[in-house]
């Protein structure tokens, strides 16, 4: 009878990639393996991202130079994707209009998600009337839809970038605020934060340090939907007339001028800013999906 | 149940006090006023007019008066008359709210109608084709701007009634209720919630598809299996039953939002509801109108959810509410 050695060269792939330290390429690898619908929505945020960063050199045209040579032509090889009814070069306007769309979804997104960040972790840790003020406050801004109140803060410091971003910050602060109080309120009451307390280390501290770090998983899923909301915010807010004003390109206002009037004879004016907020906010809900089942394991599949 | 009816309902006077203070600030902020926009901005010439129309508005008082009499009011349900065209509030809603409740009560109904089968479909044939075409509809939904999608089927309808009669069709813009004339009614109002109706369903799909499959999972319905039930018995009346929970959540909440939330729908459409009103009084600083309608979309709000809430309990009878 023979005794049969477990054959180590067999197993030698195994440990090595037990013990192998993951790098960020293997991270990634492994996502765009797992992750294929998420990868699609991050190469498309990417394409965004770029096109938005590197306007000037991608754009054919200047996209708020009127050409009254060439207006509402249909896409062609000079105008790829047409002009409008002013002659201006639609796909230079969409490139220009990545950036808008960008920095006000970004910044009102990351703005608005650290505000009801820290609010939602202090109210949490606080508890107490601070915590019962803070939700009432909540509750208030909650009930105000999100264009209204972005109406009236337009209403009150007029329109542009900036201005919009903080239209579109303030309703998404109470949002975040509510899920992160939840997650945090289960948070507080797990040892290490009694330890910190105990240890003496400062309010600030434990929220900043021990708090905010545990509630981070749903507060990335968070962001990611805040990110596509506030970029469809700004194009109703910029298609109201109440955002971003002519001649600055961007999505929503293209829409807005003769986008219904020529509609049948130039569907293009209509079609393509359309279908480019639609694909940057579904390239940024799929790559939120997969962020949320890569970041959180309990959630997969759903 | 009836003591935490009364306790909400006392809870929703901080929010709507709340929600009156906030507009009533912003309102103020805003520069200028209503009877610089009446009078025309020329009428810097004529200060007599000028001071006669803000103080007959009441603008003179002293801002915490007005703030009182705003309150005050509200109690004795005297919503006062809009500073703007001089109507009674109440009318001038009561004649924009018919179109914007009927297109948010049926978009409710189109996106339940499509979420909650196609939601549970996918959640039960999961990562097969037909899962992913309906995660792919949903989140398309999502993405999709509705006030495009509502210009879109607007070029789609005169385009196809135009290649069809050799006429272009625009539906009706002027409102009539549906029990006048059902037909035109329902060409008035289709469209917008059609368009409103599909973003409603795509985030409702989710819900339910992510609440079906942690359902599914849980121990009774591998007990219910275990003694032989039939599938659709286990899905029908153990699975969704209790996957409906958060979906009845967010469709009230959804519903509460629409309410204020139909302005870019209403000018796509050219519709006068309560949308459009509450850019033109704002536009026009109507303070009275502007605030009147604040509270009624606050309103709307915190009732919508003591609903869910007193709904969720009737469906869960675990949950009590004392």
């Amino acid at each position: 009878m023979t005794i049969t050695v477990p054959n180590r060269a067999a197993a030698a792939p195994i440990d090595e990639a037990l013990d192998r330290k993951r790098s960020p390429l293997d991270v990634a690898l492994h996502f765009v393996k797992r992750q294929p619908l998420g990868t699609f929505g991050l190469v498309i945020v990417v394409v965004m991202f770029l096109a938005g960063a590197l306007a000037p050199w991608i754009a054919p045209f200047d996209p708020e130079e009127n050409d009254f040579n060439a207006m509402m032509e249909a896409p062609n090889l000079i105008h790829w994707l047409g002009t409008d009814q002013l002659g201006r070069d639609i796909f230079s306007r969409l490139v220009f209009g990545a950036r808008t769309a960008l920095i006000v979804g970004f910044s009102s997104a990351v703005l608005g998600g650290v505000i009801g960040l820290v609010m939602g972790v202090a109210s949490a840790y606080f508890g107490g009337w601070f915590d019962l003020i803070f939700q009432r406050v909540l509750d208030v801004l909650m009930a105000f839809p999100l264009i209204i109140l972005a109406l009236a803060v337009v209403a009150v410091f007029g329109t542009g970038v900036f201005n919009v971003i903080i239209a579109i910050t303030i309703p998404l602060v109470p949002r975040c605020g509510r899920v992160v109080r939840a997650s945090a309120l289960a948070v507080r009451e797990v040892p290490y934060v009694d330890a910190a307390r105990a240890l003496g280390f400062s309010h600030t501290r434990i929220v900043l340090r021990h708090m905010v770090p545990n509630v981070i998983a749903p507060f990335l899923i968070l962001l990611s939907a805040f990110v596509g909301q506030a970029i469809l915010a700004e194009a109703s807010l910029s298609y109201l007339g109440l955002g971003v004003q002519e001649p600055v390109p961007a999505w929503g206002l293209m829409l807005q001028g003769g986008a219904e009037e020529y509609a049948t004879t130039a569907p293009w004016i209509a079609v393509f800013p359309g279908v480019a907020i639609m694909l940057t906010v579904l390239g940024i809900s799929l790559f939120g999906d997969a962020l949320r089942d890569a970041i959180d394991p309990k959630l997969r599949d759903r | 149940m009836y003591r935490y009816v009364v306790t909400r309902l006392l809870l929703a006077i901080p929010t709507l006090v709340g929600a009156a203070a906030l507009v009533f600030v912003l309102m103020r902020l805003i520069p200028g006023d209503v009877c610089l926009i009446r009078l025309g901005m020329g009428s810097h010439g004529n200060p007599a007019a000028m001071e006669a129309c803000r103080q007959a508005l009441g603008l003179n008082n002293p801002l915490i008066v007005q703030f009182l009499d705003f309150l005050g009011s509200y109690f004795t349900f005297d919503f006062g008359t809009s500073m703007w065209s001089g109507r009674p509030v109440a009318v001038e809603i009561g004649t924009r709210l018919p179109v914007s409740l009927q297109i948010a009560l049926m978009a409710t109904v189109i996106a339940v109608l499509i979420a909650i089968p196609l939601g549970t479909i996918s959640a039960l044939k999961e990562n097969t084709w037909l899962d992913h075409i309906v995660r792919m509809v949903a989140i398309a939904g999502i993405a999709t701007p509705s006030f495009w999608l509502g210009i879109m089927s607007l070029v789609l309808v005169l385009d196809i009634t135009y290649l069809a009669t050799g006429k272009a069709w625009m539906p009706p813009i002027d409102y009539v209720p549906f029990w006048q004339d059902p037909l035109r009614n329902l060409s008035i109002v289709l469209l917008p919630a059609i368009t409103v109706g599909y973003r409603y369903s795509a985030v409702t799909m989710r819900m339910t598809r992510s609440a079906m499959l942690e359902v599914m999972r849980e121990d009774y319905i591998r007990t219910a299996r275990s003694k032989g039930l039939v599938e659709q018995i286990i899905v029908n009346r153990h699975a969704l039953k209790n996957a409906l929970l958060p979906v009845v959540t967010l469709i009230g909440i959804e519903f509460a939002f629409l309410i204020g939330g139909l302005v870019v729908t209403e000018q796509v459409f050219n519709l006068n509801g309560i949308g459009r009103l509450f850019v033109q009084s704002v536009q026009n600083q109507d303070n009275v109108m502007t605030q009147a309608l604040t509270m009624l979309v606050v309103a709307v709000f915190v009732l919508t959810n003591l609903v869910v809430d007193l709904l969720y309990a009737w469906l869960d009878p675990r949950i009590r509410y004392s």
